[in-house]
């Protein structure tokens, strides 16, 4: 699976075909509006049966990247080439996918089972056949006993899993997802991912999925591509993006953490901030004095007693609480450095840890994300 | 952040698909109609106004020409301030009206919004008639003019606030509709008084709305022809001038002329509409919750009261046309007769001007129809970068701002031209179903893009994606959403071809006068009854169009209640 990690920036670029070779490569792809740069010379590789995921902030040129893929709005420079093929210039209707829209877009006038087979005509698809495609997906999806209804008739939930249905229809080589779950209320959208996702595992079909929800995107992909201002900041999986983020802006956008400056300090592996010195694995190989950027979510906050110290840690006062269930989240102060703690609710009465109180508070130094400033 | 590394690689040209293809050749064909139709018409219109009778160009002699004559300027004059007091009077009536219809609980809502359409179903001549059945020379209740005439600038004012009452009546309703009921909650718990309410949250809302049907009633007043021509007597506007100089006096110089003095206002009135809708659209957000208003007698009942009163008053005027048409012999024998509606003992065109008439409006209507929806699909859905798009949603718009005659002066100019290859028009029913076609082009567009604009965009990109053609999905679901949008736009052209007089009065030939113009000569004349008679028969034909339409709206909805929300 060496390659399925390949961040695939331009190092095997135009490279001879062979086995494992990627289903979709997309090299150098650019978009420019007038003098705008809505994606820049951006490249990676997606493996057949592989869900991917791109992740960012809106204009970030994900949705750029996907409808250059499906061809609705073409790069400016770059080749996309799908299963050896080069599809760069080719309109959508001459390329081979399945897309499913943030609105669906479902032809409100025609039935489900209508809507389902709209693509389903010609030579290749006689009366009879067509409906037992379209009967199966319905299976599949679900929803057989909703055939003669109209798409006003069913619940969101529904009508995605009909646009899912659609895009599926005629088997296409590759599956692209807008947004597909920010129009649905919290509860069926977790519940609809894991049945994308299985549906996706049972079919084996390749799918890119475009959302700004990191939680969706961590929960269903074997990859995500991590995507701001136009640029690929980290491609990985949803493990590497969150435990080992490349950027400053990935550790900030993935993920809750407090975000502070700090500058290496002595002996080597250690950082200091607000006049506290604590140590931090990643900045051994950094020089003295430099300045960082420095990134702790509230799980890898470690909170004892105020009588407890040990190596690295510091006094820190209670500013709030956070009941969430699982955990509490716990929002506290050191000399005006600003950090939240997740702990379970069992422990919150041992250690008294109502605001005002004074805790022990010690950040783990294997997990204390570090990015030179100005690298 | 320009960055010049993407210019240098070698950009990609993307292969056009067949859909894209197709949109562009129609986007071009629409481009290539409206300008032979169009732009070329009034270019040579402008062109015309700096020429002498044998075409040698006279810079701005003409101009010169008019602004020293003293009875044309008078004319401007004359339109101007009969335009201003129409406006002064119809806008608070209509607001009052639409504010009734809108904000109060009052019974009968829907039978007085169906009575306010009254008006725009009949030739602007009909309520010139009426009047002068009325207060004419033997008019019924002529003592009440206390020795005034009618014929002359009170006469249009009050025929012109009938004719234009429902335009600023349908604008107002749209404006004080789309009200936030949360800003009436929150003043409310501020405690403001129902006045201080009404001035800081109702006036300002419907700001918009009162510029723009302002503009609205002040252009059509300006632009009518039909109202100056049969009520005016003595009293000259622009519009009566045009005709007169190229009617009259053939002068298509000094037509021209007087016709550009006409496209003044209406350009200005068009830009400043503009302006209020950009402004409009903006003040009320998505998130809005619309304005119910509760039961409160002190309101509903003079607003009810006020509501009658003004329905009656359009219903007084249409139904004393209607009942003049079948008297005998005005105010003398009020016996009743059909003899009236023998149009051939009148006009040599007889009923054939009124199948004319039909068959003019049906043609335009179904023909219209098409060119207009399928333009602003290929506009709405085709390549938005293509270099034509952008000139031809301009041209789209521009007929609002072009007075109906005006127009049929710039169709006899630039058709009748002798070089003109197209000119074998001039003179048939086409030349009159193309301008009825112009005329009427904006209203009908911006209701096709309306409806297209609320179709879902990706419906293309998903046929695409399913390698169905984008005419297969047009017809199978663009068409048949957007059916009562094209009903609309079919049975709008219809009524309009059915009662303009303005745009056709130039261009009928012989064997192509429509009932309108009938309407016009029969009155000029002295056959007033006859003139009634007709312009009635002319009302009765757009009712039952009008009709038409409510009822297959109703079917088609409760055939399509299903899958309409």
């Amino acid at each position: 699976m060496v390659a399925a990690l390949d961040n695939g920036l331009g190092t095997d670029a135009g490279n001879t075909t062979g086995i494992g070779d990627p289903f979709l490569k997309i090299r150098d792809v650019g978009k420019q509006f007038g003098s705008f740069v809505a994606l820049e010379r951006v490249s990676l590789n997606v493996l057949t049966g592989e869900f991917v995921s791109f992740l960012g902030p809106s204009g970030c040129g994900k949705t750029t990247l996907l409808r250059a893929i499906a061809g609705l709005d073409p790069p400016t420079v770059g080749r996309i080439i799908q299963a050896g093929r080069d599809i760069t210039a080719l309109p959508p209707a001459e390329r081979d996918f399945g897309i499913v829209f943030q609105s669906y877009a479902l032809f409100p006038n025609l039935s489900v089972a209508e809507n389902i087979g709209y693509g389903l005509r010609g030579a290749a698809w006689p009366k009879a056949r067509r409906h037992q495609r379209v009967a199966e997906l319905l299976q599949l999806v679900g929803l057989a006993d909703q055939i003669a209804k109209y798409p006003a008739q069913l619940s969101g939930g529904q009508q995605q899993r009909v646009a899912l249905a659609r895009a599926l229809a005629a088997e296409p080589g590759l599956l692209l997802l807008d947004e597909p779950l920010s129009a649905l209320d919290a509860i069926v959208r977790l519940h609809l991912r894991q049945e994308i996702r299985s549906l996706q595992q049972r079919l084996g079909v390749t799918t890119i999925m475009v959302t700004h929800d990191q939680e969706e995107a961590l929960s269903v992909s074997d990859r995500i591509v991590v995507m701001s201002q136009g640029r690929i900041e980290q491609i990985g999986t949803p493990e590497e993006i969150y435990c080992a983020p490349a950027s400053a802006f990935v550790a900030g956008f993935v993920g809750r953490s407090a975000h502070f400056m700090a500058k290496v300090h002595t002996p080597a592996g250690y950082i200091t901030t607000h006049g506290l010195v604590m140590p931090a694995k990643a900045a051994s190989t950094l020089l003295y004095g430099e300045e960082a950027e420095v990134f702790i979510r509230p799980e890898d906050v470690e909170l004892r007693p105020i009588t407890d110290h040990g190596d690295g840690s510091f006094e820190a006062v209670v500013a709030g609480c956070e009941f969430l269930g699982p955990v509490c989240r716990l929002g506290l102060e050191a000399n005006g450095l600003r950090f939240e703690a997740d702990i379970p609710p069992s422990a919150f009465n041992e250690l008294g840890a109502l605001p005002g109180a004074r805790l022990s508070a010690r950040f783990r130094p294997d997990r204390l994300l570090i990015f030179p400033a100005h690298g | 952040m320009a960055k010049p590394f993407l210019a240098q690689l070698g950009a990609i040209r993307p292969k056009a698909s067949a859909d894209e293809t197709s949109l562009r050749v129609i986007q071009a064909l629409g481009f290539l109609f409206l300008t032979l139709a169009l732009a070329l018409p009034l270019a040579s219109l402008l062109l015309r106004a700096f020429e002498d009778q044998h075409g040698s160009f006279v810079g701005l002699r003409n101009f010169a020409i008019y602004v020293t004559t003293p009875s044309l300027v008078r004319s401007a004059w004359n339109s101007v301030w009969t335009a201003f007091i129409t406006t002064c009077v119809v806008i608070p009536l209509a607001f009052a009206y639409a504010y009734g219809l809108t904000r109060s609980c009052m019974p009968g809502k829907w039978i007085f919004r169906a009575i306010m359409f009254l008006p725009i179903l009949a030739p602007s001549l009909l309520p010139a008639l009426s009047l002068i059945y009325l207060f004419g020379n033997q008019g019924m209740l002529r003592w009440m003019m206390d020795g005034g005439s009618i014929y002359g600038p009170w006469g249009i004012i009050g025929a012109q606030i009938f004719y234009c009452f429902p335009a600023a009546a349908i604008l107002l309703s749209v404006a004080l509709s789309t009200a936030d009921g949360r800003l009436y909650e929150a003043a409310e718990a501020l405690k403001a008084s129902r006045f201080r309410i009404f001035l800081t949250v109702t006036l300002p809302g419907a700001l918009y709305g009162l510029v723009s049907a302002s503009v609205v009633v002040f252009t059509l007043v300006v632009t009518d022809f039909g109202i100056p021509k049969v009520i005016g007597g003595q009293f000259n506007v622009l519009a009566t001038d045009v005709y007169k100089q190229v009617v009259g006096r053939q002068d298509l110089n000094m037509g021209a002329v007087v016709g550009l003095v006409l496209l003044l206002p209406a350009i200005l009135a068009f830009l400043l509409d503009r302006w209020a809708h950009g402004k409009r659209t903006a003040t009320l957000s998505g998130r809005a919750v619309a304005y119910r208003p509760k039961p409160r007698l002190r309101r509903d009942l003079p607003a009810f009261l006020f509501c009658l009163s003004v329905a009656l008053a359009l219903i007084v005027i249409v139904a004393v046309a209607v009942w003049g048409s079948f008297i005998r012999f005005w105010p003398y024998n009020l016996s009743l007769t059909l003899d009236n509606y023998d149009f051939a003992r009148f006009d040599t065109a007889g009923w054939q001007a009124v199948w004319l008439s039909v068959k003019l409006s049906l043609i335009t209507a179904f023909v219209g129809a098409a060119l207009i929806f399928i333009i602003a699909y290929s506009l709405e859905r085709g390549p938005q970068r293509s270099f034509l798009a952008a000139p031809l949603r301009l041209l789209a718009t521009i007929p609002l701002a072009v007075p109906g005659l005006v127009l049929g002066l710039a169709f006899i100019i630039f058709f009748n031209h002798p070089a003109n290859p197209f000119g074998i028009i001039y003179g048939t029913l086409a030349i009159l179903v193309l301008n009825s076609i112009i005329h009427f082009y904006t209203v009908g567009h911006l209701t096709a893009v309306t409806a297209i604009r609320q179709l879902d965009p990706e419906f293309e990109a998903v046929s695409a994606s399913l390698h169905v053609p984008i005419w297969q999905t047009f017809g199978r679901v663009t068409l048949p959403i957007c059916l009562p949008a094209i009903f609309e736009i079919l049975v709008f052209l219809f009524v309009s071809a059915m009662t303009t007089v303005s745009a056709v009065i130039f261009l009928y030939g012989p064997d192509t006068k429509p009932a309108s113009v009938a309407v016009v000569h029969m009155d000029e004349a002295g056959q007033a009854s006859a003139a009634a008679a007709m312009a009635c028969v002319i009302l009765a034909i757009s009712l039952s169009a009008k009709l038409t339409q409510l009822l297959v709206g109703g079917l088609f909805a409760r055939v399509t209640s299903a899958w309409r929300r």
